[in-house]
Order: C-alpha cells, then structure tokens, then sequence
C-alpha cells in the first residue's frame, strides 16, 4: 500500500519546469522527509499530493490508488499549508465551528481535547495568538478531521525551538495512537531526523533520492584513504562525493563500509551527510523506487 | 483497571543529541543503566510509547526498535494491550567479588604495565583491545559449540 504514488509527473510555470519527470512511490505509515532547497519543486510535489495543482504531465495518486484531488481524496487528505493560513478575526472557538461546518465526520472533542492540552484559549482571536499556537491550531484541525495521509508544507520554519518540539510531539503522538502516513517538507535536515523514518530529495525539479533512512544509512558510507586510487574504486562502487586533497581523499559512495578496500578507513554516514552529498552532485540519481533500493546491485548505478 | 493517563513508569527518558550514539540505543542504553542501579526492577512498567514520543518528539518506530531490542536481550516483554514490563534484571557481580577484581588488577596489571612505560590512556587502551579479543574469542566458541551439537545431534538421535 503506498501512501502516495506520482509517475511522469512534471508542472511548469512559464518557461520554468517546477517538476520534471517526478516517479516516486512511498509506502504508507510512514513519517516522509522531503528534502530539497528552496526551489527544488517541494511545494509543488506536495500541492500535486493534495490536489491543489493540476500536472502538465503525469499522474499523481494517494492511499493506493486514489486520484489525487478526487472527492474520495479529498475526504481522507489533510493539508497544512506554509505559514498555516488561518482566518485572522475569527476567534478558535469560530474556528472550531467552521471545521465542523466544513467537514462532516470532524472529530470535535478530539480537536477540542487537544486544544485544551496545549492551553490555547478558546475565546482568542487567531491573529492574536503566538505563531506556535497558529501552528498548533492549523494542526489541531487538520488532524480533527482524521486523516489517513497528512500533509505539511514547511511547518517547522515560522517556529522557534520550543514551539517545533511541540509541534513535532503532538504529530509523533498522532502518529503513535492512529498510525497515518505523514509527509513533510523542510530544509532544516537536522530537525527531521528524529522524526521522519523515510526520506525524498528533490533537486531541481526532480527526485535525486528516496527510501528508508535506516535502508539509505546502511547502503552509504564515507571511505577516506589514498587520493591515488580514488579512480579505480569509481570504477567500481558508486561514488556520490569526493572531497580531495593533496594525498588523501574522501569518498561518500553508495556501498556499505564493511566492502570498503583493504587500506581503507570506513565509517558510517549521518543523514545530514547524505542530504548534502546528493543536494551537491545534482546530477547523480537513484532510481527511486523502494523496492529497487532493497538490494541494489552496486554494479549497476551510474559512474 | 490502573489510571492510563498519568505516568506508568519509574523512568522517564532523556536524550543526548552531541553524543553521536543513535537514539534507539540511548534508550536502550538508559534502560540498562537504570536496571543495572535498581531504578528499574522485575515487573516495572517502561514508558508507553506514545509518551516517550510525546515528550522527546522522535519517531514512534524508534521506541519500538529499542523495545525491541531490550525484548530480544530477554529484559523486558510486551503484555498485548496492556504495556512493556521487565521481566528480568540483568545479573549483577556482588560488591566483595568486585574488590577482588579490582585488587588483582591494582596489585599486579596495573604496575606492570607503568613499569613498561604506559600512562594511563595507553593503559586504557591495552584493555579495551583486551577486552575485544576476549569477547571475539568467546564468540567464536560459543560458534564453535553450537556447530559441534548439530554434528552430533544425528548421532544423539539415533
């Protein structure tokens, strides 16, 4: 069962591809990094997710299957955009009613209880609340309406650090009690790796990298030896990075430390040292389905 | 019926971001230490999941990887529905034994190894590789031993 699947898919603005050629599919119950900087096309992925924008090529489905943006869709995908767009004069309470309003089967008490959890005061009028309690009111809706797939473009970035830790917290716990999928964008790569379990990078318009991160962090690892021999081993293994000096080179190559050569030091890499050897060699893709990243032939990646 | 919404266990954890250790491993880490200083002891309730989370914003299946982990070590077992419990402390050498042990070292390792010139991070050094060998070693037989009981059991059997 994939939590949302895009094949082909590709969106231009002008003269300007926001997506290229974007294939990707992401199992569900999972908590998704997208990953990518400014302009790479995350926004853009994630309102093709929710239906918000029409491809110019391909197709995008969720929750096995459904076209995204479908009545069905619609009633089972939550959404909360950049800066958490709210109505400003209207208090939480009105708030609240208009959810209900709006979505039949919106879980009141449960938006409620949470509300009250986190001391947010009912009678307030939302352009009045601190950006962490907008945050958390833009969530605690979303999640009213009980979503299977729940989609969040940059939550964390108008947050300071407190407010992230509680944001973060009340989805773990979602995700704890109700197993749903989650995709989030960010560029922070430190902030995510505690929550997320699975990883998109996207680069220029287009998917650079994808999997499980325990699976990306067993099947990488940073070799460091003799500058002298850097070329036959790209010869051999997948070479993401190299960083050169005078006699002494390291490598972050697609291949786990222990097929490391004799003479050389293997150490395993960190997720923020994954991110940043792809987002720096644009040009290198893995191809992006989970189950090819399984049991990668090491041999078959491109040189 | 116990009360489900306040805490259920003794401990509650804590993470350490710069120490470089992945985080299901501190919490295995910390659960152990806690064992081993009787913080925790045989039918303690650990932390339910969806509080470890709440309040460290990790991912749940990290919890589970560490729950996991200190269950295959035959420490602690799931009640379906119910919670995560020990169910074994981890033994502990008694503290006469541990004077023994320390004086043997103190009386005859330790001043060999100054006499040969180490200093102390060397002396540190020499035991922890010590230490390594001796647990591949054990290993290795412990691989041994088992080969040998499949290669008998035809026999044993007949």
């Amino acid at each position: 069962m994939n939590a949302f699947e895009a094949s082909g898919l590709g969106k231009r603005y002008g003269s300007t591809w926001a997506l290229r050629e974007c294939t990707l599919a992401v199992p569900r119950d999972h908590v998704v990094a997208l990953v990518g900087p400014n302009g790479a096309g995350k926004t853009t992925l994630l309102h093709s997710i929710v239906g918000l924008c029409q491809p110019a090529t391909g197709q995008v489905t969720v929750l096995h299957g459904i076209p995204a943006g479908s009545p069905e869709a619609l009633e089972r995908v939550a959404f909360v955009a950049q800066n958490a767009p709210l109505h400003q004069h209207l208090t939480v309470a009105a708030m609240i009613e208009l959810s209900c309003a709006l979505n039949e089967g919106f879980d009141r008490s449960m938006a409620e209880r949470r509300l009250r959890s986190l001391k947010i005061p009912f009678r307030r009028r939302v352009g009045r609340l601190s950006g962490g309690q907008q945050a958390q009111l833009a969530l605690s809706l979303a999640l009213g309406r009980r979503p299977d797939l729940l989609v969040l473009d940059e939550p964390l970035a108008p947050l300071d650090p407190l407010a992230r830790h509680e944001f973060m917290s009340q989805v773990m716990e979602e995700v704890a009690e109700r197993g749903l999928s989650i995709v989030f964008s960010s560029h922070v790569v430190s902030e995510l790796k505690e929550v997320a379990d699975y990883l998109v990078v996207l680069s220029e318009g287009r998917v650079q990298l994808s999997g499980e991160i325990d699976r990306l962090l067993a099947a990488h690892s940073s070799w460091s030896g003799s500058a002298a021999k850097v070329e036959a081993i790209q010869a051999v293994v997948p070479v993401v990075q190299v960083e050169r000096a005078d006699r002494y080179a390291r490598l972050l190559v697609r291949a786990p430390a222990g097929e490391a050569p004799p003479g050389w030091d293997a150490n395993p890499v960190t997720i923020e040292d994954l991110v940043l050897a792809y987002l720096r060699s644009p040009d290198i893709q893995v191809v992006t389905s989970p189950l090819a990243l399984a049991g990668a032939d090491p041999t078959k990646w491109p040189s | 019926m116990e009360d489900r919404t306040g805490p259920v266990s003794p401990i509650t954890f804590r993470l350490d971001p710069s120490s470089g250790v992945p985080t299901y491993l501190q919490l295995v880490q910390e659960v152990e230490r806690a064992l081993q200083l009787g913080y925790l002891r045989q039918g303690d309730q650990l932390p339910r999941v969806k509080d470890v989370v709440g309040t460290l914003s990790i991912n749940p299946n990290t919890v589970l990887k560490a729950y996991r982990h200190l269950e295959q070590k035959g420490l602690i077992g799931g009640r379906p529905g119910v919670g995560t419990f020990v169910i074994a402390e981890p033994k502990t050498v008694g503290l006469d034994e541990l004077h023994v042990l320390e004086r043997r070292l103190v009386t005859d390792w330790l001043p060999d190894a100054a006499s040969a010139g180490l200093d102390d991070d060397g002396m540190a050094a020499v035991f922890m590789t010590a230490l390594r060998t001796f647990r591949t070693r054990s290993e290795r037989r412990a691989e041994r031993s088992a080969q040998g009981r499949k290669a008998t059991r035809p026999k044993g059997v007949a």
